[in-house]
C-alpha cells in the first residue's frame, strides 16, 4: 500500500466517520419523547403567567421551528440540516443567550478545551510511553514491576474519581491551586498568562494522571514483546548500548502501535476532558454543555456535539496522516 | 474451555500445581488474580447480603439525624440530609454493579457477534461494519449522554441509561474480537474443518468461538467497568436519576451538599475508596484472566 493509497482511504474514512456522526446527532433528538419547543414555550407561558392566547404561541411555534430547523418533513430537516452544517458551518441560534449563535459561542470556548487536551494529551502519552518502556525493557527486574504497580493503581480510576480527589488533595486539604479558577479576560498580557496556566494546572494535572496509567500499561506490554525480537538480540550481539537499544530498536517499533491507539482513545480522552472542565468550572466546551443541559439550550448541545465529532475526528485524521512518517513500512511499499 | 462463571474458572486458575510456582511471571499472575478476584468477592457477597439486613431504606431522606460523626450505630456517619451513609453506599455499590452486569451481558452478545462475524465473513460486509464500529468510536460519548441525560431527565427509569450504554459501548470490544477472528481465520485447524464440509456458522460456533470466549469474559469485565463509570460520569454532573443509591449519585449529593466545607469527609471520601476499591478489583481480575488465556488461546 503506498502513501497516497493510504491517505486517500483515510480521508474517505474521515468523511464516512462524519456523515455517521453528524447523522446520529440529528436522529437522536428526533426519537426522543420529549420536545424541547413546547417544553420552551411552556417556559414562556408561566413566565407570562399564562395570558398568552392561542394564536400568539402558535405564531411563536412557527417562528421556533423557523429558527431551529425544525420545518418540514424528517428528510427535509435532514437535508437542511447537513447543508447549514456543511455549507456556514450554522447551528442555529442558542435559546439561553438569544441571540448569540451557537457556533460564536462553542468556537470561543474551544480554544480553551484544546489547549488543555493537548498539553495533557502529550504529556501524559511522553510521561507514561517514557515509563512504560522502562518497565517493559527491564522487565526481569523486580524495580521495573514498581513502576508498572503505578500503572495499575491509577488507570481503573475514572476521571470524577480522579477529578474529585485532585480537588480535595491539592486544594482544600493542602491549598496550593485555587478551589474554582479564576480567568482573566481582554488583552493577554504575560502575567494574565501565568494566572491561566496556574489555574489550568489542577484540570490538566487530572487529565495527564487519567492517562498516564493507560500508557504505562499498554507500552509495557509491547515493549515485553518487542524486547524478545531478533532484531534486538542482533543489535545486543552487535554491541549496541543497553539505552540505544531501549530508544532506537524498542522505542521506535513498540511507538507505532501507542500512536495508532492515541488517534482511537481520542474520543474517550474527549470525554475526560469534558468531565473535567465541568468539576474544575473550566471555561471550555464542557462547561458550556452543563450549563446548556441545565437550562434546555438544546441548540447549544447539538452544536456541542457535532463540533466535537468534528474535532475528534480530525484530530484522528492528523495523527493518522502523520503515521507514514513514523512507519517506514508504509512509505517503502 | 467454557465459561461458565468467572468465579468457577477462577477457582480452576488457582489450583495451579506447585512444579509451576516456581516460575515467577505465572506466579504473579496468580496473585494479580487473587486479589482481583477476592476484592470484587468482597464486594459482590457483600452487596447482596447486606441489604436483606438494611434497617431502613437508605435513599429515605431525614431517617437519623443529620451529620451524625463515625459511631458504633452509624458506621460512615450520616449525611446532611439524614441518611445513614455506610447503607447508602452499600446500595449503591449494589445497584451499580446490576447495571453494570446488565450492560456487559448486552455488550458481550453485540461485540462477541458483530466482531466475529466482520472478521471471519470479510470482504464488503466488512468494510461497512467496521465504518459503522470505527464511527461509533470515534464519536464521543459524553456530550451524548448529556443531550440524552437533559431530554428524558426525571422521566428515565435508571435502566434507560444502561440501554444508552449499551447503544455506545459495543464497538471497543467488536474491534478486539474481530482482530482475534482475522489472525484465527488463516490458520490450520480452520481449513481442516472447511475442507471437511463445515459451515460458515458451524466453524465460527465449534472452532473460533472456544478461543474467543476467554476474551468475552475480560470484555464483559471491562464493559461492567465501563457502564459503571459512566453511569457515576452522568450521576455526578446530576443527569443520571439521583434519587437512585449509585455510586455516582453518592458523591453528586456529596458535592450538592459541600461535604467538605461542612467538614463531612466520610460523606464524600467512603463512596471515592470504594469505586477505588472496586474499579481496582475488576481490572485486576480482567488482566489477570487476559494474561493467563493468552498462552491458552494461542492469541498472545
Amino acid at each position: 500500500m503506498g502513501v497516497l493509497q493510504y491517505v486517500a482511504k483515510r480521508i474517505g474514512l474521515y468523511l464516512a466517520v462524519l456523515f455517521i456522526g453528524l447523522s446520529i446527532t440529528f436522529l437522536l433528538p428526533r426519537f426522543m419523547p420529549a420536545n424541547p419547543i413546547e417544553a420552551y414555550i411552556s417556559q414562556l407561558q408561566s413566565r407570562a403567567n399564562g395570558s398568552l392566547t392561542p394564536e400568539a404561541i402558535a405564531e411563536m411555534r412557527a417562528s421556533l421551528e423557523q429558527l431551529y430547523g425544525l420545518k418540514g418533513d424528517l428528510l427535509t430537516q435532514y437535508f437542511n440540516y447537513m447543508k447549514r452544517i456543511v455549507t456556514q458551518f450554522d447551528f442555529g441560534l442558542s435559546i439561553a443567550f438569544y441571540p448569540q449563535s451557537v457556533t460564536t459561542m462553542i468556537l470561543g470556548a474551544l480554544p480553551w478545551t484544546l489547549g488543555l487536551l493537548l498539553t495533557s494529551t502529550v504529556v501524559a502519552w511522553l510521561l507514561g510511553n517514557m515509563v512504560g518502556l522502562v518497565a517493559g525493557y527491564f522487565h526481569t527486574k523486580k524495580a521495573a514491576t514498581i513502576l508498572e504497580v503505578v500503572g495499575i493503581l491509577l488507570y481503573p480510576i475514572p476521571y470524577y474519581i480522579l477529578a474529585v480527589s485532585v480537588l480535595l488533595l491539592l486544594a482544600y486539604i493542602f491549598p496550593i491551586f485555587p478551589l474554582s479558577p479564576t480567568f482573566p479576560v481582554g488583552q493577554m498580557t504575560p502575567q494574565k498568562f501565568g494566572m491561566v496556566i496556574y489555574n489550568s494546572l489542577l484540570p490538566a494535572l487530572t487529565l495527564v494522571l487519567a492517562g498516564f496509567g493507560w500508557n504505562i500499561l499498554s507500552m509495557k506490554a509491547l515493549a515485553v514483546a518487542t524486547t524478545e525480537e531478533p532484531y534486538v538480540t542482533y543489535a545486543r550481539l552487535k554491541g549496541a548500548s543497553n539505552w540505544t537499544r531501549m530508544v532506537r530498536y524498542v522505542f521506535r517499533n513498540a511507538m507505532l502501535p501507542q500512536v495508532t491507539a492515541l488517534a482511537l482513545s481520542l474520543g474517550t480522552v474527549f470525554n475526560g476532558a469534558l468531565l473535567t472542565e465541568m468539576l474544575f468550572s473550566y471555561p471550555g466546551v464542557g462547561l458550556i454543555m452543563r450549563t446548556a443541559a441545565g437550562g434546555g439550550d438544546y441548540n447549544v448541545l447539538y452544536g456541542a456535539i457535532a463540533i466535537s465529532i468534528i474535532a475528534v475526528a480530525t484530530a484522528g485524521l492528523i495523527i493518522d496522516l502523520i503515521y507514514p512518517l513514523l512507519d517506514p513500512r508504509i512509505r517503502h511499499k | 474451555m467454557t465459561t461458565d462463571s468467572p468465579s468457577a474458572t477462577g477457582a480452576a486458575l488457582e489450583t495451579v500445581p506447585a512444579a509451576k510456582r516456581r516460575d515467577s511471571l505465572l506466579w504473579l499472575l496468580n496473585a494479580r488474580l487473587a486479589i482481583g478476584l477476592s476484592l470484587v468477592a468482597i464486594f459482590v457477597v457483600g452487596s447482596i447480603v447486606l441489604p436483606f439486613f438494611a434497617p431502613a431504606d437508605p435513599s429515605l431522606q431525614a431517617t437519623y439525624l443529620k451529620n451524625m460523626p463515625m459511631s458504633a450505630e452509624h458506621l460512615l456517619g450520616t449525611n446532611a440530609i439524614g441518611q445513614d451513609i455506610f447503607w447508602f453506599l452499600v446500595f449503591a455499590i449494589r445497584n451499580s454493579l446490576i447495571l453494570g452486569v446488565l450492560v456487559g451481558i448486552g455488550v458481550t452478545i453485540i461485540s462477541t457477534a458483530v466482531g466475529l462475524s466482520a472478521g471471519y465473513i470479510g470482504g464488503n460486509y466488512e468494510r461497512v461494519v467496521m465504518l459503522v464500529v470505527d464511527s461509533f468510536i470515534t464519536i464521543p460519548l459524553l456530550p451524548i449522554l448529556i443531550i440524552l441525560g437533559a431530554v428524558i431527565r426525571g422521566n428515565s427509569s435508571f435502566l434507560t441509561v444502561g440501554l444508552i450504554i449499551v447503544v455506545f459501548g459495543w464497538a471497543w470490544g467488536a474491534r478486539t474480537i474481530r482482530s482475534m477472528a482475522l489472525s484465527l481465520r488463516e490458520r490450520e485447524f480452520i481449513n481442516m474443518a472447511r475442507f471437511s464440509g463445515a459451515g460458515t456458522v458451524a466453524i465460527l460456533v465449534r472452532e473460533i468461538f472456544p478461543y474467543v470466549s476467554a476474551y468475552m469474559v475480560v470484555g464483559f469485565i471491562n464493559t461492567i467497568l465501563f457502564a459503571v463509570n459512566t453511569e457515576a460520569t452522568l450521576a455526578v454532573i446530576g443527569l443520571s436519576k439521583v434519587e437512585v443509591p449509585t455510586l455516582g449519585s453518592i458523591i453528586f449529593w456529596a458535592l450538592n451538599y459541600n461535604a467538605l466545607f461542612t467538614g463531612n469527609y466520610p460523606w464524600l471520601v467512603a463512596p471515592i475508596v470504594a469505586s477505588i476499591l472496586l474499579f481496582l478489583g475488576l481490572f485486576l481480575t480482567s488482566t489477570g484472566f487476559n494474561a493467563a488465556f493468552a498462552s491458552k488461546r494461542g492469541v498472545a
